[in-house]
C-alpha cells in the first residue's frame, strides 16, 4: 500500500512538470515552426485572417518568388567570402595569441588578458561612426576587405578567449612528456596539443563563422546596396517587400536553416571538445 | 633542437606528415633563437596589431570626434574639423529628447534582463524535472532559437505580430470576447517596444538556460540533501544552496545581458522598417540617427560615448567575474 502511494506521488509531479515542459516546448518553438509553416504554404493561405495552425499544403513557389524579387546568390556569395576569410585569418591569429597567453608566463600577460576581455565589451554599435570614417579615409568603404578587417576585431577577442580555455584544459604535462621524449616545443605542440585542440578549434571556427554571417549593422553601413550581404538582403526584403509574407518567410528560412543546422552541430562539438580536452588529457 | 629531434629516430617521419606544416612551425622556431621573453609577444603581435588598428584607433577617434564639429562638409573634406570642447555634450545633455531616450533604454533593458534571467532560471530548473526525451526536445528548440540570426528572428516576429494577418492576433481573437484582428502593435511606442522586448527575451533565454543547466549539474547533491535533512523546503534549498553555488554564473549572465540589451539595435531598426519613430528610439538607434540621418557625426559620437560610460560599471563587474573564473582554471 505504502509503496503504491509512494510511486503514485512520485509519478504525478513528473507528469505535471512534463505538461509544463511541453508547453514550454510549444511556445519556444512556435516562431520557428511558424516561419517554416508560412514558407511552405501557398501564398494565398498566408494572408488568411484566420490562419490554419497546421500545414495547408506544400509548395516551393514562395522560394522562387523570394529569389526573383532581388538577387539572392550574390549576397550569399559575398557573405560566404567575408565569413570564411574572417574565420581563417581569425583562427590563425587567434590561436597564436591564445598560445601566448595560456602557455607562456611573461610580464604583461595579465594586462593583455584584461585588454582582450575589455575589447570584447566595447559596444560595437558605438564604434560604427569612427570605423565608418576610418574605412572611408583608407578607401575601404564598400569593399569586402574593409568589412573583413572590421569583423576580425569582433571575432578575435572571443576566439582568443575560447581557444585559451581549450588549451588550458590540455595538461601541460603531456607536452612536457613529449619534450622529455625528444620533441621540440613546436613538435610537442603539433603532435600532442594540436590533435587534442582540433575539436575545440572546429567549434570555435563555426561559432566565429556564424557571428560574421549574422552581422547586420556594419554590413549595412560599410557596403553599398550593390554589394550587400545576406543579412542586409533579408533586412531590405523585410522593410521593402514586407507585405509579401510568404516569400519573406521563405527568405528567412533560407537564411536560417543552414546557420541553425551548423549551430546545432557546434553545440555538441563544443561540449565534446571541452570534455575531451579535460578527460582524455 | 634538430639534434634533439633526430635522437628519436623512430619518430622522425610522422612530424613531416603532421597536417599544418610550415607557417606555425616557423614562428616558434624564431622565438627560440631570440630568447623566451620575446616569444609570447611575437605570438601576440598579429592579434594586437589588428585590434589596435580597427578597435584602438576608432575608439580614440570616437573620443576626439565627440569634441569636434564634424558634419557632412568635414566628411567630404571641404572643411577641417574644429575642436569645440564640450559643445556636443552640452547640446546632447541639454536635450529633453535625449533623456527620454536614456530612460526608455534603461527601462527596456531592465525589463528584458529581469525577464530573461527569471524565465531562464525557471526553465533551467524545469529541465531538471522533466523526462529525458522532453528535455532533449526542449534543448533542441532552445539551441535552434539561439542559433537563429537576429535578422531572421526579427523578420519572423514582424510577421507573427502583423496587424491583419499575424497569427498572434488571430490566436488572441479565438479567446471569447477578444477581437484583436487589425490591432496594430506598433501604433504606440510602449506596446511596440513590448513586442521587441519579447523578441529580445526569446532570443536571449536559450543561452541563459543552457549555461545555467550546465551550472546546475555542478551543485553538489550532498549539499542539497544536507539542507533537506536540516528541514529546508524546495525554496530553502534553492535559496540557500543552489543560488549561492550558481552566483558566479548568474553574475556573469546578468552583466552580459545588461550589456547586450542596452545595445539592442537591429531588432528595433528592422522592426521599424529602417526608420524608428521617435517613441521607438533607444540609445543606439538614436546615436545612429544623429550620425547618419541628421549627418551630425560628432553628436552621434558623443551619444555613443555616453552609452559606453553608462555601461562601464557593468563591464567592470563582468570583467572581475571573468578574471576570477580564468584564475580558477
Amino acid at each position: 500500500m505504502s509503496t503504491l502511494a509512494g510511486t503514485r506521488r512520485r509519478r504525478n509531479p513528473r507528469l505535471g512538470w512534463n505538461l509544463l515542459g511541453l508547453l514550454v516546448f510549444v511556445v519556444a518553438g512556435f516562431p520557428l515552426y511558424w516561419m517554416l509553416n508560412t514558407a511552405f504554404k501557398p501564398a494565398k493561405d498566408a494572408i488568411d485572417p484566420d490562419p490554419s495552425l497546421l500545414p495547408t499544403g506544400l509548395t516551393l513557389d514562395n522560394f522562387g518568388r523570394a529569389l526573383d524579387i532581388a538577387d539572392f546568390w550574390g549576397p550569399v556569395g559575398r557573405s560566404l567570402v567575408v565569413s570564411l576569410a574572417v574565420v581563417v585569418i581569425g583562427m590563425t591569429v587567434g590561436l597564436l595569441a591564445a598560445l601566448a597567453i595560456s602557455r607562456f608566463a611573461f610580464r604583461g600577460r595579465k594586462i593583455v588578458i584584461v585588454g582582450i576581455l575589455a575589447v570584447q565589451m566595447v559596444p560595437l554599435v558605438a564604434m560604427i561612426i569612427p570605423v565608418f570614417l576610418l574605412l572611408n579615409d583608407l578607401g575601404q568603404y564598400d569593399r569586402l576587405t574593409g568589412l573583413i578587417i572590421t569583423y576580425l576585431t569582433f571575432i578575435l577577442p572571443f576566439t582568443v578567449w575560447t581557444l585559451r580555455g581549450f588549451i588550458v584544459n590540455i595538461p601541460r604535462e603531456l607536452e612536457e612528456a613529449a619534450m622529455v621524449d625528444g620533441c621540440s616545443r613546436t613538435g610537442a605542440f603539433l603532435r600532442v596539443v594540436f590533435p587534442l585542440l582540433a575539436p575545440g578549434m572546429v567549434a570555435t571556427s563555426v561559432y566565429g563563422f556564424i557571428q560574421a554571417w549574422n552581422e547586420y549593422l556594419y554590413a549595412l553601413m560599410l557596403l553599398s546596396q550593390k554589394n550587400q550581404t545576406a543579412t542586409v538582403w533579408l533586412g531590405n526584403f523585410t522593410t521593402k517587400h514586407g507585405t509579401e509574407y510568404a516569400p519573406m518567410m521563405a527568405g528567412a528560412t533560407m537564411m536560417a536553416v543552414p546557420i541553425v543546422a551548423l549551430f546545432l552541430l557546434v553545440q555538441r562539438k563544443m561540449a565534446a571538445g571541452l570534455t575531451a580536452g579535460a578527460v582524455k588529457g | 633542437m634538430s639534434a634533439a629531434e633526430t635522437t628519436t629516430t623512430a619518430k622522425v617521419p610522422p612530424p613531416r606528415q603532421a597536417p599544418p606544416p610550415p607557417p606555425k612551425d616557423r614562428r616558434p622556431r624564431g622565438q627560440r633563437t631570440s630568447g623566451g621573453a620575446l616569444a609570447p609577444w611575437l605570438l601576440l603581435a598579429p592579434c594586437l596589431l589588428i585590434l589596435a588598428l580597427v578597435m584602438g584607433y576608432p575608439l580614440a577617434r570616437l573620443v576626439t570626434l565627440s569634441f569636434q564639429k564634424f558634419g557632412q562638409s568635414q566628411l567630404w573634406g571641404f572643411q577641417p574639423a574644429e575642436t569645440v570642447g564640450f559643445d556636443n555634450f552640452a547640446k546632447v545633455l541639454g536635450d529633453g529628447e535625449f533623456w527620454a531616450v536614456v530612460l526608455r533604454t534603461i527601462v527596456f533593458a531592465a525589463g528584458a534582463v529581469v525577464f530573461t534571467m527569471v524565465i531562464g532560471m525557471a526553465l533551467a530548473l524545469l529541465l531538471q524535472r522533466v523526462s529525458g526525451w522532453l528535455k532533449m526536445l526542449i534543448n533542441i528548440v532552445l539551441v535552434a532559437s539561439w542559433g537563429m540570426p537576429v535578422i531572421v528572428a526579427t523578420t519572423v516576429f514582424k510577421w507573427l505580430f502583423d496587424s491583419d494577418y499575424g497569427v498572434f492576433n488571430a490566436l488572441l481573437s479565438k479567446l471569447p470576447g477578444v477581437e484583436m484582428i487589425g490591432h496594430n502593435w506598433f501604433a504606440s511606442g510602449p506596446e511596440g517596444l513590448a513586442v521587441i522586448m519579447l523578441l529580445v527575451i526569446w532570443g536571449a533565454v536559450p543561452f541563459v538556460v543552457i549555461t545555467l543547466s550546465a551550472g546546475l549539474t555542478q551543485v553538489p547533491k550532498e549539499l542539497e540533501e544536507a539542507a533537506r535533512l536540516d528541514g529546508a523546503g524546495s525554496w530553502g534549498v534553492f535559496r540557500f544552496v543552489t543560488l549561492p553555488v550558481l552566483k558566479p554564473i548568474i553574475v556573469m549572465l546578468t552583466t552580459l545581458s545588461v550589456i547586450w540589451d542596452m545595445g539592442v539595435f537591429p531588432q528595433v531598426f528592422v522592426m521599424r522598417g529602417g526608420h524608428p519613430e521617435p517613441e521607438f528610439q533607444v540609445l543606439n538607434t538614436y546615436s545612429y540617427d544623429r550620425a547618419f540621418v541628421v549627418n551630425d557625426y560628432a553628436q552621434g559620437s558623443a551619444i555613443a560615448l555616453i552609452t559606453v560610460l553608462l555601461l562601464l560599471g557593468v563591464v567592470a563587474v563582468y570583467m572581475r567575474q571573468m578574471l576570477k573564473i580564468g584564475e580558477v582554471e
